[in-house]
């Protein structure tokens, strides 16, 4: 195993984002900062409670995801797209490291920042609202495998891109629609009927509504069906990548 | 000993184009091999191929008996590349890229390796400025620092001169001579052919995908290399005629230039000079020039 592969990768990403800490972690930070104020204290304090939740509260757990979410892929698709693009993968290519070490360098790198932004956001929002959480270990280990996961979509869209525009185009025409739609700022009972079975396709939902049950106790959807369409997305997300380096898809002519 | 063992490969693009063809090559370890060919001949895809960047069609390649798929974090450990195109992140210092390739290749960080690394190829007053801040033949010895950073025993360099100063060159060869000394094998690429001249033991040429000719360069310079002896008169004799009967030969003004063949008689200078003198044709000048590299390779790729 080259340990010290992995550490290389993940130290250079890592040392990226500190680099550009603005970018990386101030910016989020700011923009959800923006969200409790309109969201939280201007309307929120007009919407009074959902599902027993003060809504400034309840809109935490969706806030998180939003950004994490987005923070994983773009990181993630960022970290293998960017030597792809400059030319520099010819050296982790000719390196004697693995595909699954390379994955795992670029991969927990980018779920690192992505827990980092999401505990940041956590605590700005202590500022605006109180929070009680109900289960934190399961809130921290549900932040963690979900960062994981898109963190591994991340990659396979870095992969996958062939210019700037497509890095941007699954987090912004997909993945930010999905997660407004999918229940942060508000709960699916909320919708009408045929509005909430349709939400059930929305993967998003699933996520939303376990770590919001971290927080609150309550689910919407059962959580380990939540806990299992996150594992099958991972799983998938895995045989992707295994697919990737199998076949050099987009790394290798 | 074999460092690089090359066997039946061949590379075909998705688009049908077929890069190499049947390629067939054995570098010996400690030597300095040059692979000379135009540009597109597939210089470059051999060596991506050799270092785990381009994948294969068939044919069989080993690094020091390891085969380059089956076991290849063995065959990569062994080998440092020098690409052609000058790749960094702009932004990092020079010592941190160092260590991050050292890194890559699971080597225990040395502070002092690195340092030797980069006096050895006069970076060590820039170790700590980012690379952006460089000059570009300071980023090709970063370059070049990077592949020697986890003490690879082969390096490539795919035309590591390209587009760098004479001064720069020559600092360069330099530092090939001292790995060489050192004990690392060299596989090199380039168009320049004095490049290959200079430092190669062996010399390959390719064209079009295939490997026309692979030699020692003294060799290739003895087998295909035809002197030219050239020699400025002082004035057109009688018996000059006579003489130039049995050369040939051009003539430009005053100058003669004879074609020699070395080969076949390997007197034939001094037999040229006792004509001259034996029938007192004066001459002022001589000049007497080896055919070099680039004349022989073009005469092999016009083939």
């Amino acid at each position: 195993m080259n340990i010290k592969g992995i550490v290389a990768i993940y130290k250079y990403e890592m040392s990226r984002t500190f680099r550009t800490f603005g970018q990386s972690i101030a910016s989020p930070v700011l923009s959800t900062a923006l969200y409790f104020i309109v969201f939280g204290s201007a309307i929120g304090s007009r919407i009074g409670e959902i599902d027993g939740v003060n809504y400034s509260s309840f809109i935490v757990p969706g806030l998180i995801m939003l950004t994490v979410l987005t923070q994983s892929l773009s990181n993630a698709s960022f970290g293998i797209f960017f030597p792809k693009f400059s030319g520099t993968i010819y050296e982790v290519l000719s390196a004697p490291i693995s595909p699954f070490e390379i994955t795992t360098g670029y991969v927990t790198a980018a779920t690192t920042k992505s827990v980092i932004v999401g505990s940041i956001i956590l605590i700005t929002s202590t500022f605006f609202v109180d929070l009680n959480i109900k289960y934190p270990f399961e809130m921290f280990c549900l932040l963690i495998l979900i960062c994981l996961t898109f963190s591994l979509f991340g990659f396979i869209i870095g992969v996958w891109a062939n210019d700037f525009q497509r890095i941007q185009l699954i987090p912004s025409f997909v993945i930010t629609p999905l997660t407004f739609l999918g229940g942060s700022f508000y709960s699916i009972s909320m919708l009408p009927e045929i509005w909430q079975k349709i939400s059930y396709f929305n993967p998003i939902v699933y996520l939303i509504s376990a770590f919001r049950w971290s927080f609150y106790g309550e689910e919407e959807i059962d959580l380990y069906i939540s806990i299992t369409t996150i594992f099958i997305f991972l799983f998938a997300c895995l045989l992707t990548i295994h697919f990737i380096f199998k076949t050099g898809y987009r790394i290798k002519s | 000993m074999t460092a690089i063992l090359v066997k039946n490969l061949n590379k075909y693009y998705d688009n049908g184009f077929k890069a190499l063809s049947n390629i067939n090559l054995e570098i010996k370890k400690g030597e300095i091999f040059a692979l000379l060919g135009p540009n597109g001949a597939g210089k470059s895809t051999l060596i991506n191929i050799i270092c785990g960047i381009n994948k294969k069609k068939d044919g069989e390649i080993t690094v020091f008996g390891h085969d380059i798929e089956k076991n290849y974090k063995m065959a990569r450990s062994k080998i440092g590349l020098v690409p052609q195109e000058i790749a960094t992140d702009s932004f990092e210092k020079v010592i941190d890229t160092l260590k991050f390739s050292r890194g890559l290749f699971n080597k225990k960080s040395s502070t002092e390796y690195l340092e030797k690394v980069l006096k050895s190829l006069e970076l060590f007053k820039k170790r700590n400025q980012q690379i952006r801040t460089l000059s570009g033949g300071m980023k090709r010895r970063v370059m070049i620092a990077k592949a020697m950073s986890h003490e690879p025993n082969i390096l490539f360099l795919d035309e590591p001169t390209a587009g760098v100063d004479v001064e720069l060159r020559q600092s360069l060869w330099k530092n090939l001579y001292d790995l060489k000394k050192n004990g690392v094998t060299i596989f090199l690429t380039t168009h320049y052919i004095e490049e290959a001249e200079r430092l190669a033991d062996r010399v390959g040429i390719i064209h079009q995908g295939e490997i026309l000719m692979v030699e020692k360069k003294d060799k290739i310079l003895e087998k295909l290399g035809d002197k030219r002896v050239i020699i400025t008169i002082n004035k057109t004799s009688k018996n000059l005629k006579n003489i130039l009967i049995k050369y040939n030969y051009q003539k430009k003004k005053n100058k003669l230039i004879f074609s020699l063949d070395l080969k076949n008689n390997r007197n034939s200078v001094s037999d040229l000079f006792k004509d001259l003198i034996n029938n007192s044709i004066s001459f002022y000048d001589v000049e007497i020039k080896k055919n070099n590299l680039e004349e022989i390779f073009l005469k092999l790729i016009d083939q």
